[in-house]
């Protein structure tokens, strides 16, 4: 599953980025595999989304989201 | 000695950079590209250093064009600002994530101090950091915590920054990655192994050196209620909007006195040089060229001054990153994104300000986009033009609660954003881009403005307008002033000839006004007015028309001292309504029909809706794009946009 269908609260782990252009960007910002992450709130129209790491906030769009690779737990 | 100041954004760089500096700051450019180079002096007991304030950046990997400055630096050991020091500032909150950028900088082989920020935040979180041990495990490093808000640890961040013994670091943090101005890695997928491989690293060490405090985790449950509330569908947008129309009524109430000040300053200086001064060439130069031109460029303080002190509070308090984030869905489909809402609605009060204001935009293309439409919304220089030509052609009805007056104004409103979005339509698919839209932001915790770093902010701003729009501005308005001021030969002076001199005392007044007339419509600016009557005749306008048009090129509310010149009456239209009366007179001398009627009223408004009939937003638009094109293709299409809706308003409406 991916970063783009959880919801709230739940919490997750990376297992992977998928590589795109923006691979290396998420992960500059701290989603690389094995770190623990919840999606703690949503734009209106459920677009962007804001994700907790470690007590920051990051958002980004779904389409980026979707490049996210998750498990439960 | 060169000192680099490297950092995340939002990591309080810039509030060290003014500490170590004070006001000894130079804001420049770097070549090819807006994005300023803050420069300045850091004075010690050894001397003075130059400290470069480098753009914020999350990984030594660019993305941005911000980034990509930091990257030319750092790769380059014979580029003119390569350092011979790096201070890196990080969010001590936020360890794990600052720490990846100051392990690839730690790599570079340049000495490098490590200034632990915020870290009354972090003690708000419940983090302990034992900064001993975290030097130690990073090889050795300086490690200092500082906080920039109350100036505390900057002493000893000095010290360590100056001091003789620079212990470089031994040991790679990751080898083979980086080395002295060479970046050996250029396969983004190997790149990313190895920021996860750094990743790893940083999480091993960091659970030596930080402990998680029991605390009531109230700091973090406050900062969550606060974006439940600020993202919520319906509270959010309330929120807002309000906060739109604080900002809007502050910059209409407030800038309106100062701008009125500069505006009745320059009007005496110019006026006082024309009585102490003997007539001649070089007087009127400087009354009506030299002394209306700086004006023409001053005025516009205020409303800058203003708008940039609100973006301040918003930017620092971390409710901008939110207003992104809420808008974000809405504005892509016009190839816009989030960031552009408040330059685009700041065009409203006006566009210059605005347009300074769309650097927070990331993405080139979205942040072009933005530049090229900001001009479209309604800014207030258009208001006197809607104001007079609502006056003169809309009837003074009301429909039921509504007054027809008032409505046409609030078209003319909705039009320019229509016509802005439209426009933006248009334009993303034009404007190729370099690199994919995308919104990876951090939301940044809500804090209180660092107000020291206020004045300093609004002074590079008013400072980067005066200096670089201002000259072109400037040249523009000496220019116009000639071409309205002379005419081929002796022509002007021929036509002022003809005028019968005053016999009464009581009549000197009207016959200077018939003067100026005369002599406007003998200029080098009448005579193109008359020439480009075939033109815009489609459109309902008259050659007298033409001559305001090309005038109000420089500022728009020009167009009603135009109107007043051409037709030798007061200015004042509002007090003795004789601008309106004289122009309701008018009428077209082959068909004995009013000039100034319902169509050619309205189409007249499409065209000021539309056309860009302003340099100083031109100089603007320049001086962030760094090429003429953008200016002059906004030029281009804002007045063909403009051209053929009147054209289309006046064939339907006549």
């Amino acid at each position: 599953m991916t970063l783009d269908s959880l919801k709230l609260n739940q919490q997750v782990t990376i297992l992977s980025v998928t590589e795109n252009g923006l691979t290396s960007k998420l992960t500059d910002m701290g989603l690389y595999p094995g770190k623990t992450i919840s999606v703690i709130f949503k734009a209106p129209f459920g677009d962007p989304i804001a994700v907790d790491i470690d007590g920051y906030t990051l958002s980004l769009r779904k389409e980026e989201a979707s490049l996210v690779e998750v498990q439960i737990g | 000695m060169k000192i680099s100041l490297v950092g995340n954004p939002n990591s309080g760089k810039t509030s060290i950079f003014n500490r170590l500096t004070g006001l000894n700051q130079k804001i420049g450019n770097f070549p090819g590209v807006t994005v300023d180079k803050k420069s300045g002096l850091l004075k010690s007991k050894d001397g003075s250093h130059h400290i470069l304030d480098l753009p914020g950046t999350y990984s030594l990997y660019p993305k941005t064009q911000d980034e990509q400055i930091v990257h030319d630096i750092l790769s380059d050991s014979s580029h003119p600002d390569y350092p011979d020091r790096i201070i890196v500032v990080a969010d001590a909150s936020n360890l794990e994530r600052n720490l990846l950028l100051f392990t690839q900088v730690m790599d570079l082989g340049i000495p490098v101090i490590l200034a632990l920020n915020m870290s009354d935040i972090a003690a708000k979180k419940g983090l302990v950091i034992d900064y001993k041990k975290l030097s130690e495990l990073l090889g050795g490093v300086k490690v200092v915590p500082v906080n920039a808000r109350n100036g505390q640890g900057m002493d000893q961040l000095i010290a360590e920054t100056v001091a003789e013994d620079t212990s470089t670091v031994k040991t790679a943090f990751v080898a083979g990655e980086f080395e002295k101005g060479h970046f050996q890695i250029s396969d983004p997928h190997r790149q990313k192994q190895l920021v996860e491989e750094r990743y790893r690293k940083i999480n091993g060490i960091l659970k030596f050196v930080i402990k998680q405090e029991p605390t009531k985790r109230s700091m973090l449950k406050r900062q969550r209620m606060a974006d439940k509330i600020i993202t919520h569908p319906i509270l959010g947008f309330v929120l807002f909007i309000a906060v739109l129309m604080v900002i809007f009524q502050a910059i209409y109430a407030w800038a309106e006195w100062p701008m009125d000040l500069i505006d009745t300053l320059f009007l005496s200086l110019s006026q006082w040089v024309i009585n102490h001064m003997p007539e001649g060439v070089l007087t009127s130069l400087i009354a009506e060229g030299i002394i209306p031109g700086l004006g023409g460029v001053l005025i516009f303080i205020p409303q800058i001054t203003l708008l940039f002190a609100f973006i301040f509070i918003l930017e620092e308090s971390g409710y901008m990153a939110r207003v992104v984030f809420i808008m974000d869905k809405m504005m892509r489909p016009f190839g816009l994104n989030g960031r552009s809402v408040v330059p685009l609605i700041s065009g409203v009060a006006c566009a210059i300000p605005a347009i300074m204001a769309t650097r927070t935009i990331e993405n080139w293309k979205e942040r072009l986009i933005t530049i090229m439409v900001t001009p479209l919304m309604s800014c207030s220089a258009r208001l006197p033009v809607y104001t007079l030509l609502i006056a003169l052609v809309i009837p003074d009805q009301a429909i039921g609660p509504f007054k027809l007056q008032g409505l046409a104004l609030l078209a003319m409103y909705l039009i320019g954003l229509l016509g802005a979005l439209l426009a933006a339509f248009v334009f993303k698919w034009i404007i190729k881009a370099k690199q994919k839209s995308f919104l990876v932001m951090e939301l940044p915790y809500y804090r209180m403005p660092r107000w020291n770093n206020l004045a300093i902010t609004l002074w590079e701003k008013v400072r980067l307008f005066v200096f670089d729009a201002g000259k072109v501005i400037f040249s523009i308005s000496i220019i116009l002033w000639v071409l309205a001021s002379y005419g081929p030969g002796d022509r002007i002076q021929q036509a002022v000839e003809k005028i019968p001199e005053p016999v009464h005392q009581e009549d000197v007044t009207a016959y200077e006004k018939k003067v100026a007339s005369v002599s406007l419509s003998n200029s080098y600016i009448g005579i193109l007015g008359h020439a480009m009557e075939p033109a815009i005749r489609p459109l309902g306008y008259n050659w007298q028309i033409g001559i305001a048009l090309i005038t109000s090129f420089a500022a728009r509310e020009v167009f009603v001292g135009s109107m007043a010149t051409i037709y030798s009456v007061g200015e004042t239209f509002e007090a003795d309504e004789t601008l309106i009366q004289r122009m309701r007179k008018e009428q077209n001398p082959v068909t004995g029909l009013p000039v100034y009627n319902l169509a050619s009223g309205i189409s007249l408004m499409v065209f000021y809706a539309f056309a860009m009939q302003c340099m100083s937003t031109l100089a603007v638009v320049l001086r962030e794009t760094k090429k003429w094109k953008w200016p002059l293709l906004q030029l281009v299409y804002m007045t063909a946009m403009a051209y053929l809706a009147a054209l289309i308003t006046y064939q339907i409406l006549k």
